[in-house]
């Protein structure tokens, strides 16, 4: 990005910056989540909603109980077999960019509960970004995901260096 | 009006003579094992006569290698007051054997036995005849084995993976 603000060029100033890297940076800072929840981790992504933790000030605050309006799906929580194929549909709705947090042992690797209704870990069937430990995580290690989050999607389309 | 359990029993006792095979007392708490083929009327005459009005529990339970007949059936009646220090429960088990199946269900006399009775059917495979709905309701209605036998081993996801790839490529109803 560079900023010019050449008289010859009007004067009050202009932005250059790439499609791709405006795209990017509008995204990384309007995070719609779409909040999965089945368990106690939900709880604490509650309280990372809240206004203690304030997810908001990362521009991920709305809540979309709707697939269609979101593009974070935070699941937290265990997931059943019978669950799951909810899961996959309410992913398969989200619209195209869309990124997932695995938020707690349950999500992550199944936890405590090695049992034939649990899947061990989402990525079973979900494409995962990034994977929260915990049990459940503390509202600092979610906002660590988001900001990781955002930092994949910032370098989204860039050169690999 | 209190009410005096062995009273109960003796009548029951006298009423059924052939189906009340044994009677337990443990710290206060009776159990009663009958045989299922006058299930319903022993529950039907402990509600209307002793006013046995609440179905607190029912539930199963496998003897696999231990008893046989390898499953009881347990139920959990409770008789309100009316002081609560009146309040009476008695608990009464019936025997299943694996070659036949099948139980009465109480469906008629409590309706709120249909979802218990589901996840009895649902976890052990027993059936409740006279059931009006008899379907799996914890697990997947395709779902094969019965998971709380104690012949079925608990980290076995093979049935519930195939069951999710269904549900997958089926999609919604």
């Amino acid at each position: 990005m560079g900023v010019n603000s050449s008289p010859s060029l009007g004067g009050d100033g202009f932005v250059t910056t790439t499609i791709e890297s405006l795209a990017n940076w509008g995204r990384k800072n309007s995070l719609w989540p779409m909040p999965f929840g089945t368990a106690c981790c939900a709880i604490e992504m509650m309280a990372v909603f809240a206004s203690r933790y304030d997810l908001s000030r990362f521009g991920a605050e709305v809540a979309r109980f709707s697939p269609r309006q979101a593009d974070l799906m935070l699941v937290s929580g265990t997931i059943t077999y019978k669950m799951a194929s909810v899961c996959r549909r309410i992913y398969d709705q989200m619209p195209e960019p869309k990124w997932v947090i695995a938020m707690g042992s349950c999500t992550c690797g199944g936890g405590p509960f090695d049992s034939y209704a649990v899947v061990q870990g989402i990525d079973e069937f979900l494409p995962v970004d990034v994977y929260i430990g915990g049990c459940p995580p503390r509202p600092e290690a979610v906002i660590d995901a988001v900001m990781k989050i955002q930092k994949k999607i910032e370098m989204e389309g860039a050169p690999i260096v | 009006m209190s009410l005096d359990l062995a009273q109960v029993l003796d009548v029951l006792n006298s009423k059924f003579p052939q189906s009340i095979l044994d009677v337990k007392e443990y710290r206060g708490e009776t159990t009663i094992l009958i045989s299922k083929d006058k299930l319903r009327d022993i529950f039907g005459f402990l509600k209307e006569k002793f006013e046995f009005t609440f179905l607190a529990d029912l539930t199963a339970v496998d003897y696999l290698e231990i008893k046989s007949p390898r499953y009881e059936v347990v139920y959990h009646l409770h008789r309100f007051g009316p002081d609560c220090e009146e309040n009476v429960r008695i608990r009464i088990k019936a025997e299943v054997s694996e070659k036949d199946l099948s139980i009465q269900s109480l469906t008629p006399i409590w309706s709120g036995a249909d979802w218990l009775e589901r996840e009895v059917y649902d976890m052990f495979g027993i059936e409740f005849t006279g059931h009006p709905d008899l379907r799996r309701i914890l697990m997947p209605e395709d779902y094969g084995p019965y998971p709380l036998r104690k012949d079925f081993d608990v980290r076995d996801r093979e049935a519930s993976k195939e069951s999710f790839k269904k549900e997958l490529e089926q999609g919604p109803e």
